[in-house]
C-alpha cells in the first residue's frame, strides 16, 4: 500500500514536472558531512559538478548527524519529494530499494565499468535486484590500531603481530604509567572494537560465519566465548573514566600521548591530520593484531532516488562524478578513507592510506573483505543494534561472564531477525 | 437597573423579527465554536488521530516503513517477555524501572524542594525579587543545555571530582554518571535542578493567594508555625499540588533529551527511559511496530495514573 502510495505520488509529481521540457541543472543532495574536513572533501565534488554546469543544493537537515538526516529523508520520501541523492549507509539503501523508490543507474554503471572496479562486497549494498541504486563514495575499514609513536618509542614497543603480543604491549604501557588503551564507552565503539577482536580470535572464516551469515553454531561456539574473554582482557586496560566518552576524545588522548593506542576505524586518521600529525613520524597505523590480510569495512554511499526524467541527467552526472578516479582520490585523501574502486592510483595518499588501499585490493581478491556488524554492514539495523547492546552490557558489567554473553548474543540476534 | 431590564424585555420580540439581528446573534453564538474549530480539528487529527494510528501500527509488522497488514500482537508479546528479563536486564526492563525511579524521585523531590523554597521565600525576606528569578532561571534552559552542563560537572575527569582532587581532597569519589547502577540518579539531580525553581514559583503564587485573615485567626487560636503550615497552608495549596504534579509528570515522561545530553544513554544503555526506547526502536533499529507498542504502553501507563488522580481532584469542585 505504501509502495502504491509512493509510486502514485512519484507519478503525479513526474507528470507535473513533465511539462518542463528542459533538464533541471541542479543536484539536490541530502547529507550530514558538515564538519570541517568532511565539508572540504565534499567541496571537491561540488566543484567538479559546477564545471559541468550543475548547481549544488544541500537539503537542509535540522540538528546534524545521521539519525536526523535519516528521519528527514523518511519524511521526504513519504511525501514523494525525492532528493537527487542522499548519503546512506548499508541496509538503509536496500530498505529503500525494496520500497521501490530508488532509481536505476545500471546504464551508467556499465558504461563506467563499476561492476569490475567496485569490490563485490560493496556491490551487495549498491546493487539491488540486478540494478545499481547507489554510488559508493568510499571504503572505511575498522580493524586498525592507532598508536602514538612517541609513547611507543618510550616504552620500547614493536608492532604487535598476535593478540598476545598486543596484550604484552599494553602491559608495557601500563608499567610506564600511560593509559594503555583509549576507548570511548559508547556501544558502537565497543562493538567496533569487538568486530576486530572476533576477526583476530576466530579468523576470517569464523568472522564471516558469525557476523555476516549469523550462523547460530558460530555465534554460540567456544571461539565466540574466547572472543568475549579477549574483549574483557582489553577492557582491563582502559582508564576508569571511559564510559560515555566520544570517539574523537579517545583519539585526542592518543594524539596528546596520554594513551598509547586506540582501536578505531580509519576516520580516526582525520583527527590526526587535523592535529597536523604525520603517519610514521607522529603516529603509527597497524592492522589489529591477527587480522592482517582481512578488512572489515563500512562504506558511505550516495543512494540515487527515482527522480522525474528531467532530473535524471543531473543524477547521472552526480553518480559519474562520484565514482570518477580523480574525485575518489581527492575526496578520500581528505576523508581518511580509501577509494570505493580498486583501480585508483595511490600516489596522493599517505602511508596509512596506501596500506589501506593495498589491503582492500588484496582482501577483495582473496575473499576476506567483510562487512562490519557494528557499523551496520554485517546485518540489518535491528540485528546490529541487538549485537551492540550485548557487547556494551558485557563491557559495562550488566552481563557478567562470557558464557552468559554468548547466550544473550544468540537470543538477542534471534529475537531481532 | 430595573428600567433597563424592562425596556430590553419589551424590545426583544421586535428584534427577533428582524432577520439581520438574528443572523448576528446566531453568529455571535457560533463565533467561539468557529474560532475554536481549526485548533479542535488539528487536535483531533494530530493528537487523537495519530494515537489511533500508533495503536494500529503496533499490531502490524512495520519495520523501516509503516506496513498496513495487521499481523497480531507480536510487538506486545516481545515487550511483555522483556518486562521480566532482569538478569541481564533487557533494554525495556531498564527503561521501565528507570521510569519508575526517575518519575517518583523527580516529582517527589521537586514538589518537596519547591514547597520548601517557596515557604522560605514567603517569609517577607529582603531581596526576594532578586532571589526568585535566580531559582526560576534554570527552567528557561533547554534540557539539552542542562544535560551538557551537568554532564561536564559530574564527569569525574573534568568536573566536581577533578576539582576537589586539585584542591587536595584526593579521597573524594563521585562517579555516578559513569556507573551503570547510579547513572539514573544523575538524571534525577539534573532534572530536579532544572524544574524545582519553577515549582517554587507555582507554590509561591499559591501561598500569596491564601487569605491572610485565616492565618491570623489560626495564630490567635495559638497555632504554632509548624501547625499553621501543616494544617492550614498545605491543605489550602491542594490545587497547586495538582497543577505542579501534572506539569512534573509530563516533564518526567518526555525527558528524552535530558537522558541523551547528560548520559548518551548511560553505560550499556543503563540510563534509558521508555521515550529513549521508543525513539531507538522506531527510528534507529527500524522496528516501528515495537516502537509503536512501547508508545502505546507509555500512554496507557500515564492514563492509568493521571485519570484517577484528575477524577478524584476535580470531582470535589461542585460542592
Amino acid at each position: 500500500m505504501l509502495r502504491k502510495l509512493l509510486i502514485g505520488t512519484a507519478l503525479a509529481s513526474g507528470l507535473a514536472f513533465a511539462a518542463h521540457a528542459e533538464d533541471v541543472k541542479e543536484v539536490q543532495m541530502l547529507h550530514w558531512w558538515t564538519s570541517g574536513g568532511e565539508a572540504a572533501a565534499l567541496n571537491v565534488l561540488k566543484e567538479d559538478l559546477s564545471k559541468e554546469g550543475y548547481a549544488w543544493k544541500d537539503v537542509p537537515v535540522a540538528g546534524g548527524g545521521g539519525d536526523a538526516a535519516m528521519t528527514a529523508l523518511k519524511a521526504m520520501v513519504a511525501a514523494g519529494n525525492y532528493p537527487t541523492a542522499s548519503q546512506m549507509l548499508g541496509y538503509t539503501v536496500l530498505d529503500y530499494a525494496a520500497a521501490g523508490v530508488m532509481g536505476d543507474l545500471t546504464e551508467t554503471a556499465v558504461k563506467e565499468g563499476w561492476d569490475k572496479s567496485v569490490p563485490a562486497a560493496l556491490q551487495k549494498f549498491s546493487v539491488y535486484d540486478g540494478k545499481w541504486v547507489a554510488a559508493p563514495v568510499n571504503v572505511h575499514s575498522v580493524n586498525w590500531l592507532w598508536i602514538n609513536k612517541a609513547v611507543m618509542d618510550k616504552i620500547g614497543g614493536t608492532e604487535p603481530k598476535t593478540f598476545d603480543d598486543f596484550v604484552a604491549l599494553l602491559d608495557k604501557a601500563k608499567a610506564a604509567g600511560v593509559i594503555p588503551l583509549a576507548l570511548g564507552g559508547q556501544n558502537w565503539q565497543e562493538a567496533t572494537m569487538f568486530d576486530s577482536v572476533v576477526l583476530s580470535t576466530g579468523g576470517p572464516e569464523f568472522y564471516k560465519k558469525a557476523f555476516n551469515d549469523l550462523d547460530e553454531e558460530a555465534l554460540k561456539s567456544d571461539t565466540m566465548k574466547k572472543s568475549f574473554d579477549n574483549l574483557a582482557k582489553l577492557v582491563t586496560y582502559v582508564d576508569p573514566n571511559f564510559s560515555g566518552r566520544d570517539w574523537n576524545l579517545a583519539t585526542a588522548m592518543v594524539i596528546k600521548g596520554d594513551a598509547l593506542v586506540q582501536v578505531m576505524g580509519d576516520w580516526a586518521k582525520g583527527e590526526f591530520n587535523a592535529a597536523k600529525k604525520a603517519p610514521g613520524t607522529d603516529f603509527l597505523c597497524y592492522r589489529f593484531p591477527g587480522t592482517d590480510g582481512s578488512v572489515i569495512y563500512n562504506s558511505d554511499m550516495f543512494g540515487m532516488f527515482n527522480v522525474p526524467d528531467d532530473r535524471k541527467a543531473a543524477q547521472v552526472a552526480l553518480a559519474t562524478a562520484t565514482l570518477s578516479k580523480s574525485f575518489q582520490s581527492a575526496f578520500n585523501v581528505v576523508k581518511g578513507s580509501v577509494p570505493a574502486r580498486t583501480d585508483v592510483p595511490d600516489t596522493d595518499f599517505d602511508a596509512c592510506g596506501k596500506k589501506g588501499m593495498a589491503d582492500l585490493k588484496a582482501a577483495n581478491e582473496g575473499g576476506t573483505l567483510f562487512g562490519s556488524l557494528a557499523q551496520g554492514y554485517g546485518a540489518p539495523p535491528a540485528v546490529a543494534n541487538a549485537y551492540k547492546d550485548v557487547v556494551s552490557k558485557f563491557v559495562h558489567g550488566q552481563i557478567k561472564t562470557s558464557d552468559e554473553a554468548v547466550t544473550e548474543l544468540v537470543k538477542a540476534i534471534d529475537d531481532a531477525k | 437597573m430595573s428600567t433597563v431590564a424592562e425596556t430590553s424585555m419589551t424590545l426583544t420580540p421586535e428584534h427577533e423579527t428582524r432577520p439581520s439581528a438574528s443572523v448576528r446573534s446566531r453568529l455571535q453564538d457560533a463565533l467561539p465554536k468557529i474560532v475554536l474549530a481549526p485548533s479542535f480539528a488539528a487536535t483531533i487529527v494530530f493528537v487523537y488521530g495519530f494515537i489511533l494510528w500508533t495503536i494500529y501500527l503496533s499490531f502490524t509488522n512495520s519495520k523501516t516503513f509503516p506496513s498496513y497488514a495487521i499481523t497480531g500482537p507480536r510487538a506486545y508479546q516481545r515487550l511483555w517477555r522483556w518486562t521480566f528479563e532482569s538478569d541481564p536486564p533487557s533494554s525495556w526492563y531498564t527503561s521501565i524501572t528507570n521510569m519508575g525511579i526517575f518519575g517518583f524521585l523527580y516529582i517527589f523531590i521537586c514538589l518537596a524542594l519547591g514547597l520548601f523554597l517557596a515557604i522560605l521565600l514567603d517569609q517577607k525576606i529582603r531581596g526576594e525579587g532578586m532571589l526568585r528569578p535566580i531559582y526560576l532561571y534554570p527552567m528557561a534552559l533547554s534540557f539539552i543545555v542542562t544535560g551538557v552542563a551537568w554532564k561536564w560537572f559530574l564527569d569525574p575527569g573534568l568536573g566536581l571530582e577533578q576539582t576537589l582532587h586539585q584542591w587536595g581532597w584526593t579521597s573524594f569519589h563521585f562517579d555516578w554518571i559513569k556507573n551503570k547502577d547510579f547513572v539514573i540518579y544523575t538524571v534525577v539531580i539534573a532534572g530536579v535542578w532544572q524544574a524545582s525553581g519553577f515549582i517554587m514559583a507555582m507554590f509561591l503564587a499559591g501561598l500569596r493567594g491564601i487569605d491572610g485573615e485565616i492565618m491570623k485567626a489560626a495564630q490567635i487560636d495559638g497555632a504554632t508555625t509548624f501547625q499553621l503550615y501543616r494544617r492550614i497552608v498545605i491543605p489550602l495549596l491542594r490545587p497547586v499540588f495538582l497543577s505542579a504534579f501534572i506539569v512534573l509528570a509530563h516533564l518526567a515522561i518526555k525527558s528524552y533529551d535530558l537522558v541523551v545530553a547528560l548520559t548518551s544513554g548511560g553505560p550499556g544503555g543503563s540510563a534509558w527511559l521508555p521515550s529513549n526506547f521508543m525513539y531507538e526502536y522506531t527510528f534507529k533499529r527500524n522496528e516501528m511496530a515495537v516502537g509503536s507498542a512501547s508508545a502505546v504502553i507509555m500512554l496507557m501507563t500515564i492514563t492509568a495514573i493521571i485519570v484517577p488522580y484528575l477524577y478524584s481532584e476535580l470531582r470535589e469542585k461542585p460542592r
